[in-house]
């Protein structure tokens, strides 16, 4: 058996249907930001087989890869900064009860 | 071809990626979805050493796993109580959720699966050592990324002062 590169984009491509899905289904903030961080992940593993299969002399996915991870790292923390002060004013993190500033 | 122990890790690999992954969008306690989300992490982590990039899965490790995951597991901890379950899908949700991502998968996998270069051999490939993953990250000239590196870090500056002043109690 031969690992080609469609063997390794199937799982990545699972794991981001699996972000769509939680992204649409769930409803808690933080479980939609793991949705969230399923599907940059797939995405990044993406870069990095496109890179080796088919260009093995170059490093570009690699390097959009280490800077996708750590625009994902700061993009999370952000996000949780305003999770936590959102559960600090509405003492819940539910998506569907924070309509205050909905007019 | 292949030896047969990697061919086995591969398949410990794809089958741990995919069944964590649907874990970690299914489960109802909120803390059980972060940790499958620590193992599919750090599944993509094996593909990267096996793929060779050892310095981008010790980056995946130290990053993700090491600084991500815990962020996640503190701002769970601080905004729900533990043995908390979530409520049930109502399956009018259940349904868009299953429509839009089978929608995905339909599309993208009829596109992944006719392109014949996808199933091109691995290719040989010396692992990029760490003189030329650093010449290639400060370097200025064609293909080198210093211009992202220092926005990046620019970026990082703007992320922990927009952190302290968003999270801060007044």
């Amino acid at each position: 058996m031969e690992i080609s590169a469609i063997y390794y984009l199937v799982p990545a491509l699972i794991m981001f249907c699996c972000g769509v899905y939680g992204f649409i289904t769930r409803k808690n903030m933080i479980a939609m930001l793991i949705s969230l961080e399923l599907m940059l992940n797939a995405v990044d593993m993406n870069f990095v087989i496109f890179n080796r299969y088919l260009y093995p002399d170059a490093m570009e996915g690699m390097f959009f890869t280490l800077f996708a991870i750590a625009i994902a790292a700061a993009e999370t923390a952000l996000a949780i900064a305003i999770i936590i002060n959102i559960f600090r004013a509405a003492k819940n993190i539910d998506v569907r009860s924070l309509n205050e500033m909905k007019f | 071809m292949e030896s047969v122990g990697s061919i086995i890790l591969y398949v410990i690999v794809a089958l741990a990626m995919i069944v964590f992954s649907v874990l970690a969008v299914t489960t109802r306690k909120i803390l059980r979805a972060a940790t499958y989300l620590l193992f599919t992490l750090f599944a993509a982590a094996v593909v990267y050493f096996m793929l060779d990039y050892e310095f981008l899965g010790a980056v995946q490790i130290a990053v993700y796993a090491g600084g991500i995951v815990v962020l996640f597991v503190f701002s769970i901890l601080l905004t729900s109580k533990p043995g908390d379950n979530s409520e049930r899908l109502t399956s009018k949700s259940r349904f868009l959720g299953l429509v839009a991502a089978v929608g995905t998968l339909a599309v993208a996998g009829y596109a992944l699966v006719s392109r014949c270069a996808m199933f091109a051999k691995l290719p040989a490939m010396d692992a990029p050592t760490m003189d030329a993953i650093g010449t290639t990250m400060m370097g200025t000239g064609e293909g080198q990324y210093l211009l992202p590196f220092e926005a990046v870090s620019v970026l990082l500056l703007a992320c922990i002062i927009g952190g302290v002043v968003v999270a801060r109690k007044r």
